[in-house]
């Protein structure tokens, strides 16, 4: 058998394979990121025209009625292509699934969530907080996207549709500032899970800790 | 959660994994948010009475910033409006008239008043209940002005430089079509649209057109801002869908 070149020296051989695994764990793919991306970006811009159109002092400020309009209505209603379009990805499917499924180690972080104890709580690669969130937030673009529609086109409902889908518009759109402000706030406060999301690594010993249960 | 989940057909996960077993929680969220927002469309007239209930009664005034208040909500298309006062304000009123006229906010306030309190509705939903309008019925001014035969419909100009309105001549003769200088009981504000206004009762708010400043009399309806945009020239509240109140009339 010929040896290929550069692998007969003699220290091909007798060094041994690195006996501690790499320092960083793969957590999101590149097109996950992207999702991830999109998907805040257009809730921002979907925020910000929606207290242009809403807030009072905002509204004076800004005025251009149509032009907000536009922008809310189509920066809302491509809210959900990123994830659509994320569906062809394979390990965004795979995690979807990991968001959807909660065990029993679940239910024992909530409960120890919800006595503040200290120390890390038992977690997979999300763990239910963030499950919870994910679940939440989708359910609640889903109804905005909806009661957006019936405002959007008046001719689709009776009026009593609309002056009820206003109200949960508007309520809702209180609600998910607070949780969005909630999200943003935890990723504020963990630079090593915004360096998932920004690099696609994380530090193995952070893994470790944040999500034990997890085996990338 | 008894039964093991079934192989992973791609081999993304590894066996031992527990992430992607179990309960599946997150589908049954998102199907409760949708199940909730479907509900709350369905009781939002007793919520919403609720809240005004409280609105009313509230000194904060934090009620002002939190949504359905029944409170007005600020429209504007352009990027700002000039503002007019007393010295400044006129209203023309011009076309197939026999003599066009310019009114001052003084010689409107000395003509024959009318005041009515209607609910406001806006076409996407919100509503302002029983809100008092005070100023000259729109056809004493038309009266005054003296149609033309030829006069079909009025065309309806602000001084924002971009809004428009329109209405037949036939429901601009109505009796609860206004212009306003009052509203709330209180000189109209620049937010709302003053010094003066339109108010068309029987139709959706976007009819009532803010910072009216010329009433030209045309030969036939010229549709206004919103209407180029896919609104309804006709914008009857009582005869839309859905409102089970009786019409403003």
């Amino acid at each position: 058998m010929t040896s290929t070149p550069g692998s007969a020296g003699p220290t091909a051989a007798t060094t041994p394979p690195p006996p501690e695994l790499p320092a960083r764990v793969r957590r999101f793919s590149r097109g996950e990121r992207w999702i991830h991306r999109t998907t805040a970006a257009l809730m921002a811009v979907c925020l910000f025209s929606a207290a242009c159109l809403y807030l009072p002092s905002l509204a004076q400020l800004v005025g251009r009625r149509y032009l907000m309009v536009t922008v809310h209505e189509w920066s809302g209603i491509l809210l959900p292509a990123p994830f659509l379009v994320g569906l062809l990805s394979r390990a965004f499917r795979a995690d979807l699934r990991r968001l959807n499924r909660f065990g029993p180690h679940d239910r024992d972080w909530w409960r120890a969530a919800l006595r503040r104890e200290k120390g890390p709580r038992p977690a997979g690669k999300f763990n239910a907080g963030q499950k919870s969130y994910a679940a939440w937030i989708a359910g609640a673009t889903l109804v905005m996207l909806g009661t957006g529609l019936i405002m959007w086109f008046t001719h689709l409902t009776p009026l009593s549709w609309r002056t009820g889908s206003t109200f949960v518009h508007d309520w809702l759109a209180l609600a998910i500032s607070v949780v969005l402000a909630g999200h943003i706030g935890k990723a504020l406060a963990d630079p090593e899970s915004r360096r998932g999301l920004r690099t696609g690594s994380v530090d193995r010993a952070w893994a470790e800790r944040e999500h034990s249960l997890w085996r990338p | 959660m008894n039964t093991p989940s079934p192989p992973d057909p791609h081999g993304t996960e590894p066996p031992d994994e527990p992430d992607g077993r179990g309960t599946p929680v997150g589908r049954r969220l998102v199907l409760g948010m949708l199940g909730l927002g479907a509900a709350g469309i369905a009781a939002a007239p007793v919520l919403q009475r609720g809240v005004e209930a409280v609105a009313a009664k509230d000194p904060t005034g934090l009620t002002d910033v939190l949504p359905a208040g029944g409170g007005f909500r600020y429209y504007s298309v352009v990027a700002s409006v000039p503002r007019k006062n007393e010295d400044t304000y006129r209203l023309t009123v011009d076309g197939l008239v026999e003599h066009a006229a310019t009114y001052t906010l003084d010689e409107l306030r000395a003509l024959p008043q009318t005041r009515i309190v209607r609910d406001v509705q806006c076409v996407t939903g919100w509503r302002v209940p029983d809100t008092p309008f005070q100023g000259v019925v729109l056809s004493e001014l038309l009266d005054a002005a003296g149609v033309l035969p030829e006069g079909r419909a009025i065309r309806f100009e602000c001084f924002d430089g971009a809004y428009s309105e329109s209405l037949t001549l036939q429901q601009a003769r109505r009796k609860d079509v206004l212009v306003c200088h009052r509203m709330q009981d209180k000189d109209v504000s620049h937010a709302h649209g003053g010094p003066v206004r339109l108010y068309v009762a029987p139709m959706y708010f976007y009819k009532s057109a803010k910072w009216l400043s010329r009433i030209t009399v045309t030969d036939k309806v010229i549709p206004g801002y919103w209407e180029e945009r896919g609104y309804d020239i006709d914008a009857w509240v009582g005869r839309s869908n859905g409102r089970d109140d009786t019409p403003t009339t």
